[in-house]
């Protein structure tokens, strides 16, 4: 799972006097689902059209699938879903995959499984103009998904859907890269990246500001303590620890920075010194926080 | 190519634009091209204006139906095969279906190729059909009035042939250019209708005003069409039942050599604007 299957080099792409997207550099690795995750207007529709080839940076440069952006050959070995779905509403949802299909000189069998995959082909052949906004967001990935591409380049795939039509398409994507393909997708949804995605790359106002796993990006956990007396508790767990970081809030909670392997040793050594022990739990920092936390240092720091 | 030509052809094929464009194109044809001109016929027969009825018979035989193809297609038959033609390039932008294309394989050139044949091929059925209708047409009126079915000669079905899918060809490459120039169908249609049927002529009305560039009129895209429809046989709008459209301001082969050059010119306009653009 370490080859780059997407790699960019400070991709920069500018209206007039707005960056849209500011010398971003990402790393997709084959085989993981990366998110690409930024408030709206934060770069991730652009930088994915350049991934595709529907437009041009005016500097850096990207690599996908070893080969450039647009090119045809690498198109063949990508699906993608962007700004939402384009289809012909006057044709039924089979028909438009269909008329893509034979773009790919695939097959009305291939049309058949991917409705299946997104579970449409029991509407397949009812009109694009007829069908819910889930509905044609669900066209959209089937049609991402003609030919078995390697790469799924996704754009906020889970747009319009319901909370099971979000479930099952986390469990697509899932099955997906289960099967060995990589998916890249854009999502403004940080509990739906938090659930499905290997790795994240952060994007705000162009830049990215951060790459790593979902772990790493939460940072250390931590352990919230309630106890009396306070002050003996924090020097128990510090003797206990050998110096660990504990913070103190003015409600008397105390903030352990420390990994769960050692919590039953902070509660032992804490009734082991008379300690009371009102509450201890794990403190888990959610990616909504990490990434309003990073988004606005960053609005503060632009 | 293929591989976009076939999906064109199964999108334009089921677009139901395509077969009402097509269908009021082959209806105003044979309206104006036979029903008025047999009422004319038998008013003219009725009141023993043997003159006029002989002419409007003529204009009603089988050896008249390659003018009469071609009559209608330098104005209003250029003008619906631009239209749609229009709406088949600029509902790409407004649907984001280009976008959707552009993301499955082929080249962007390979995909407006695959758009144009698919409409090349729409408008070769849209000519056929339109021999089909005008010849039946003729064959029943000639019938009725017991004349005998006289069938027009190999060259001068060629020469009409060639006309209708070169003015036809040349107007529908325009309306492909202008959907790609305008990113959306409204203004496309629009403007390429004003173009077609008011600009062209009004600068033809008023070039004695254009100093220098008075010479440019004879060699606009609609000049060349009518033009080109006059030599092979329709009757000019300066005559007596003439067609709007129809001219005779350039010979035969300077026509085809503008038809051809604006052909090509406009194709190869669309092909660097789908190119070099962002998507």
């Amino acid at each position: 799972m370490t080859e780059p299957i997407v790699t960019t080099d400070r991709l920069t792409k500018r209206y007039g006097d707005h960056t849209a997207v500011a010398a971003v550099s990402l790393t997709v690795r084959r085989g993981e689902i990366y998110g690409f995750l930024g408030p709206n207007g934060a770069g991730k529709t652009t930088t994915l059209r350049m991934l595709v080839g529907l437009i041009r940076p005016d500097a850096g440069s990207a690599r996908v699938l070893g080969g450039r952006p647009g090119d045809p050959r690498v198109l063949r070995r990508v699906g993608a879903l962007i700004e939402g779905p384009g289809f012909y509403p006057y044709l039924s949802g089979r028909d438009n995959l269909r008329v893509l299909a034979r773009y790919r000189g695939l097959s009305d069998a291939d049309v058949d499984r991917a409705l299946a995959q997104v579970d449409l082909n029991k509407r397949g052949r009812d009109r694009f103009r007829s069908y819910s906004l889930g509905m044609k967001q669900r066209l959209g990935v089937a049609a991402a998904l003609l030919g078995e591409p390697d790469l799924l380049i996704l754009d906020e795939p889970t747009n319009g859907l319901d909370p099971a039509g979000m479930a099952d398409m986390r469990e697509l994507v899932r099955r997906l890269a289960d099967a060995g393909q990589t998916v890249l997708l854009s999502s403004h949804l940080l509990g739906e990246v938090q659930q499905i995605c290997d790795r994240v790359g952060v994007i705000s106002r162009g830049e990215l500001i951060a790459e790593s796993t979902v772990a790493e990006l939460q940072g250390g956990s931590s352990l919230l303590v309630r106890a009396e007396p306070p002050d003996r508790a924090a020097r128990v767990i510090e003797s206990t620890l050998g110096g660990a970081a504990v913070s103190k809030a003015t409600d008397g909670a105390l903030t352990v920075a420390t990994e769960p392997d050692r919590h039953p040793g902070i509660v032992r050594a804490l009734v082991q010194a008379g300690v009371d022990v009102h509450e201890l739990r794990p403190v888990e920092r959610s990616l909504e926080e990490v990434f309003f936390e990073m988004t606005a240092e960053e609005g503060a720091a632009a | 190519m293929i591989a976009s030509l076939r999906a064109e052809l199964l999108r334009l094929g089921k677009w139901p634009a395509s077969w009402v464009i097509i269908g009021v194109w082959l209806l105003l044809n044979l309206f104006f091209g036979y029903v008025l001109d047999y009422l004319g016929y038998r008013d003219a027969v009725a009141n023993g204006d043997a003159g006029q009825a002989a002419a409007l018979l003529s204009q009603l035989s089988l050896t008249g139906v390659p003018s009469a193809v071609v009559a209608g297609l330098p104005m209003f038959g250029g003008a619906l095969l631009l239209t749609l033609a229009a709406l088949a390039t600029g509902s790409g932008y407004g649907w984001n279906t280009w976008k959707t294309v552009f993301t499955q394989g082929p080249s962007r050139l390979t995909a407006l190729g695959g758009t144009l044949l698919a409409l090349a091929g729409l408008l070769v059925v849209t000519v056929v059909l339109t021999w089909v209708v005008d010849l039946a047409a003729s064959a029943i009126v000639l019938t009725i009035e017991s004349q005998p079915l006289v069938w027009p000669s190999f060259q001068a079905v060629a020469e009409g042939a060639g006309a209708a899918l070169l003015i036809a060809g040349m107007w529908t490459v325009a309306g492909a250019l202008v959907g790609i120039l305008a990113r959306g169908p409204a203004m496309a249609v629009g403007l390429g209708l004003v173009w077609a049927l008011v600009v062209e002529s009004l600068l033809r009305g008023v070039s004695g005003l254009l100093g220098p560039f008075e010479p440019v009129t004879d060699y606009l895209p609609g000049t060349a069409a009518g033009s080109l429809a006059g030599a092979v046989g329709a009757a000019s709008v300066e005559e007596a039942g003439g067609a709007p459209g129809v001219l005779t301001i350039l010979s035969g082969s300077a026509s085809v050599a503008v038809l051809a050059g604006y052909i090509v010119a406009f194709a190869g306009l669309a092909a660097v604007l789908i190119a070099r653009r962002d998507a």
